[in-house]
């Protein structure tokens, strides 16, 4: 049994798969991710796939000021990712809404509505910077296991449609 | 030795599951690093899929209650069982009867996967998924045409259905002729570049795969590895054996069927690398138009030269 899990803790860290979701980024961040993947610096090296479905991954990387309009696809996508499960939040965007601080249209940052693991900051973040990032959300996987995230999920207020908002 | 005995040995050791599934995960990272050695990237670490399957080994799924939900996780199940037992029949070792080498049998397990895939598409409910096997579907009537052709014409020009006794025939035109058919409908059957369609990525996300997590996913990745060990192995087979037997020993005859097998994946990979994917009208009638005269030709001349002789 300590044998299946030492096992199952490195198999966690060495095969990151990612699902890719942008929640209203500029698509800056999201060409970072595409290069991290690239001949260049080739994240494959680590294990890391990118998959097409949410229900395949372990690990998501949101990019993006979480917008009005994205803000229930993150958290639907986030339920449909399978436990053990992590969250990266690739960009200074998800981190703090950046320059977009305090737009009417945002209900960021990413950690109100989901619990984020790794922040990788930077305007866009460098891919090797994003390389390290998934390979330290690989590592609090292997380490976490089963168990849910340690921080607290904070639920999130209700979201007022856009008519509503006085400017 | 008990022919029983011998059967299950054959079945669980070589070219069974103790062999075949080392030999998918081998064959999946071979696959990886040709594809990414061919764009210049240094490629997953040996030990990958290995790593990957334990991982989805470990990870949960959502619940899928009820008949269909049943029905859901039975098909990766049979998938599984169908390609190993594909695996199983080969007859890479001289064998005296039972189901060993019968063709087609083989073929039926070799096709059951793929009839796996189109029902998980279609009973996980997902629009992606619905697509995915519809093109599957469309996929599998074309190639399968060429492929049985090619498979009977080489049966037909033998008379018979062993495939030992295909492999251990003199190679004629014909035979060269079959096998070549055989590799040109391999990038359909195992869904790689040019013919990805039914799970192509980016596109429809991951086509009938979609809905699957956890250790049901870890079990499409295991029959996609065992299919690619029955496909080439069935290649490896045609060409191989009759070379090894006339060296003699049984060792040798394990060795070049595994080294002809590699040889075919590497073919296959660097095919998959050069090549981008095809709309789905395009590979349907690639199939129907371009091949499917080649293997009308190929039966016809075969079943003249049986009834010439």
């Amino acid at each position: 049994m300590k044998l299946w899990q030492r096992l199952m803790c490195t198999a966690r860290r060495r095969s990151p798969w990612l699902f890719h979701m942008n929640a209203g980024s500029c698509n800056g961040c999201d060409i970072e991710i595409v290069a991290a993947l690239s001949p260049r610096y080739d994240a494959e090296q680590l294990g890391v796939r990118l998959e097409g479905s949410p229900r395949h991954a372990d690990i998501l990387c949101v990019t993006g000021p979480v917008t009005r309009t994205a803000v229930n696809a993150v958290k639907t996508v986030y339920d449909q990712v399978c436990g053990p499960k992590a969250v990266v939040a690739i960009g200074s965007c998800p981190a703090t809404t950046n320059v977009f601080i305090d737009s009417r249209t945002l209900v960021g940052p990413l950690d109100k509505h989901v619990p984020v693991d790794v922040y990788v900051p930077g305007c866009p973040p460098r891919p090797d910077a994003i390389i390290a990032g998934v390979a330290r959300a690989a590592t609090i996987l292997a380490e976490r296991g089963n168990n849910p995230p340690k921080t607290e999920m904070v639920m999130a207020e209700t979201v007022k449609p856009v008519e509503e908002v006085q400017p | 030795m008990n022919p029983l005995l011998t059967a299950l040995a054959r079945f669980l050791i070589f070219p069974g599951l103790l062999f075949a599934v080392p030999a998918a995960w081998f064959f999946l990272w071979v696959e990886r690093k040709a594809v990414a050695l061919m764009q210049e990237r240094v490629g997953p670490p040996f030990m990958q899929p290995f790593w990957d399957f334990i991982k989805l080994l470990g990870k949960e799924t959502p619940p899928r209650p009820g008949i269909a939900g049943l029905i859901m996780r039975a098909w990766p199940l049979i998938a599984v069982s169908s390609a190993a037992g594909a695996v199983g029949l080969l007859p890479v070792l001289p064998s005296q009867g039972g189901f060993e080498g019968d063709l087609i049998l083989l073929l039926a397990l070799l096709e059951l996967p793929s009839v796996c895939i189109i029902c998980a598409g279609f009973s996980s409910r997902s629009l992606f998924g619905e697509i995915g096997s519809a093109r599957e579907a469309a996929l599998s009537v074309s190639y399968n045409i060429v492929f049985l052709l090619a498979i009977v014409s080489i049966a037909a020009s033998q008379h018979t259905f062993r495939l030992e006794a295909l492999a251990a025939m003199h190679p004629t035109f014909l035979t060269v002729l079959g096998v070549i058919a055989i590799l040109v409908c391999l990038p359909a059957k195992l869904h790689i570049n040019p013919f990805s369609l039914p799970n192509a990525e980016q596109e429809i996300y991951s086509g009938p795969m979609t809905e699957y997590a956890g250790p049901e996913l870890a079990m499409w990745e295991l029959a996609h590895g065992l299919e690619w060990v029955a496909a080439t192995g069935l290649v490896a087979t045609l060409v191989a054996p009759h070379i090894a037997l006339a060296w003699g020993t049984t060792l040798l005859a394990a060795c070049l069927f595994v080294v002809l097998s590699v040889a075919v994946v590497l073919l296959l990979s660097v095919l998959a690398a050069a090549t981008a994917r095809l709309a789905i009208d395009s590979s349907v009638r690639f199939y129907w138009q371009c091949t499917l005269i080649f293997a009308v030709l190929a039966i016809s001349s075969a079943l003249f030269v049986r009834f010439w002789s």
